[in-house]
């Protein structure tokens, strides 16, 4: 039980922060840019969200297994598939969480507004400077709380997981698989443990992003 | 110093939205130079173009230095301005000594402006450790000021700072930007549509109209001007201070200028009516 609690807190720690690395600069960009087709490139980003988890981890099984074109460069280097591996699962949680990271923080840089990077300007911060002097302090709220529901989101993640990872004790199986797996060996009892905890988990993520949310709106003037 | 060098041109010609700007405005590089007019009249749009924060097709020379032209545009940062915006725009995240020094830290080469000369000209001393979410708006507009000063500009650039506060708050403020015309050597434009600011804090004022400017003129030799005292002399009272009411000088303020002229002209009536020599 513990090794399927320590790969389950694996899983969501890298991907999380695999994610904030990279949702902050599509977000900055969908939050910044003017060009036309940015709310396209944005509807992809959140396909996640109302894809069925099977649908994504069914194309992801495709896509990094043996027979994929878009592996050829890492089966030069001795790797012949992604499917079945932790690895693959980081990939498919970074896919199917990436909504969840970009959303809080593309928001938390429209809130900022053009001003404060007006003022940096004047101030003769260059652009590159005032992102991380002006806009990362800014949208600081708003990465924690894209660092919260990634990793909340990833805990809870089953579909993809399924699919793509195929629940293999060590290395794929994760906590809502074990579950899964508990029902249906009727093993009620520790069943209700993972579910108990998994409830709590999910409360007290719901009132820290409350909590945070009550924080912010106090401090904005 | 050259004639030349001691000056600041300025050509920008374009539209932006349904707004077309088309202003050639050249002053003195020294003293405080009001840009006047009515709301919407482009004034603001002429500031952030001296800054480097809009662009629009045009020239700009500041003291010497090309700062933009038909191939060449600084951007904002490497313009050496300060610019104090209408909303005095703290930056949140920061102190108020993290946002004076915000611009101070990023400056290379000499910084003549230091802290404790700023601290004093503007009575900072008791805000330096506070959050900026616990200032009045005065305070937020001088510890602004303080912020554009400490980044060492040569030009300085004001978007009607007053503007945002109440009557008392204004009261408060103005003493400050007083002393920053007499104590300090940086030339600065002022943007405000209030003639009573601009009569109080001004060398020299350009009327924008319609994203139109007009001639600079001088507000300083008002009670020697001799084009002025001849003409009172032409008219008389009455009829100079309905001419002036109809330009949009408040009451207080023409009465103001006439009775500072009255001292320096003959009793009234004035017989001669050739005005120039």
């Amino acid at each position: 039980m513990a090794d399927v609690l320590w790969l389950t807190v694996k899983l969501a720690g890298v991907t999380t922060v695999v994610l904030l690395v990279l949702a902050t600069p599509l977000a900055w960009w969908l939050a910044r840019s003017h060009a036309w087709w940015k709310e396209i490139i944005g509807a992809v980003v959140a396909l996640p969200i109302v894809l069925p988890p099977t649908v994504l981890g069914f194309y992801l099984l495709l896509a990094l297994g043996p027979n994929s074109p878009l592996m050829i460069p890492f089966q030069a280097v001795g790797v012949r598939t992604l499917a079945f591996t932790f690895e693959g699962l980081v990939i498919g949680s970074v896919i199917y969480s990436l909504p969840f990271a970009v959303q809080p923080i593309r928001n938390a840089f429209q809130a900022i507004g053009a001003r404060p990077f007006e003022v940096a300007a004047t101030l003769r911060a260059s652009p590159l400077d005032a992102f991380f002097s002006v806009a990362v302090p800014l949208a600081r709220p708003g990465f924690l709380v894209a660092a919260i529901l990634t990793f909340a989101h990833t805990i809870g993640e089953f579909g993809v997981v399924l699919m793509l990872g195929g629940g293999i004790p060590g290395e794929t199986e994760v906590l809502s698989i074990e579950i899964y797996k508990l029902v249906e060996a009727l093993e009620w009892d520790k069943a209700h443990q993972l579910a108990g905890l998994l409830l709590a988990f999910a409360f007290a993520v719901m009132l820290s992003l409350m909590l945070i949310e009550r924080r912010t709106g106090r401090l904005r003037p | 110093m050259s004639e030349k060098s001691g000056v600041i041109e300025a050509t920008f010609k374009g539209r932006l939205g349904d707004f077309v700007l088309d202003v050639a405005i050249r002053t003195p590089a020294a003293g405080v130079t009001v840009l006047f007019g009515p709301s919407g009249c482009g004034k603001t749009t002429v500031l952030r173009c001296l800054a480097g924060l809009e662009r629009l097709s045009g020239r700009l020379l500041v003291a010497g230095d090309v700062w933009q032209d038909a191939e060449r545009f600084l951007p904002a940062h490497r313009r050496p301005v300060g610019y104090v915006f209408q909303e005095a725009s703290l930056l949140a995240h920061l102190s108020v000594s993290r946002n004076l020094f915000f611009g101070f830290r990023r400056v290379q080469g000499a910084r003549p402006v230091d802290l404790d000369q700023v601290v004093a000209l503007l009575g900072l001393e008791p805000l330096l450790e506070r959050g900026v979410s616990r200032l009045s708006g005065g305070e937020r507009q001088r510890v602004a000021i303080g912020r554009a000063l400490l980044s060492q500009p040569r030009l300085l650039l004001m978007d009607e700072p007053l503007a945002s506060l109440d009557g008392e708050r204004k009261a408060e403020v103005l003493p400050y930007l007083d002393r920053l015309h007499s104590e300090l050597a940086i030339p600065i434009i002022y943007v405000t549509h209030d003639p009573v600011e601009a009569a109080r804090l001004g060398d020299r004022m350009i009327r924008l109209i319609d994203g139109r400017a007009g001639d600079a003129f001088d507000l300083r030799q008002g009670a020697t001007d001799s084009h002025l005292a001849a003409r009172f002399g032409e008219i008389g009272p009455d009829a100079m201070l309905s001419e002036l009411r109809g330009a949009g000088i408040p009451d207080e303020l023409a009465r103001l200028t006439i009775s500072a002229l009255e001292t320096g002209l003959p009793p009234w009536p004035r017989v001669e009516r050739s005005p120039r020599n």
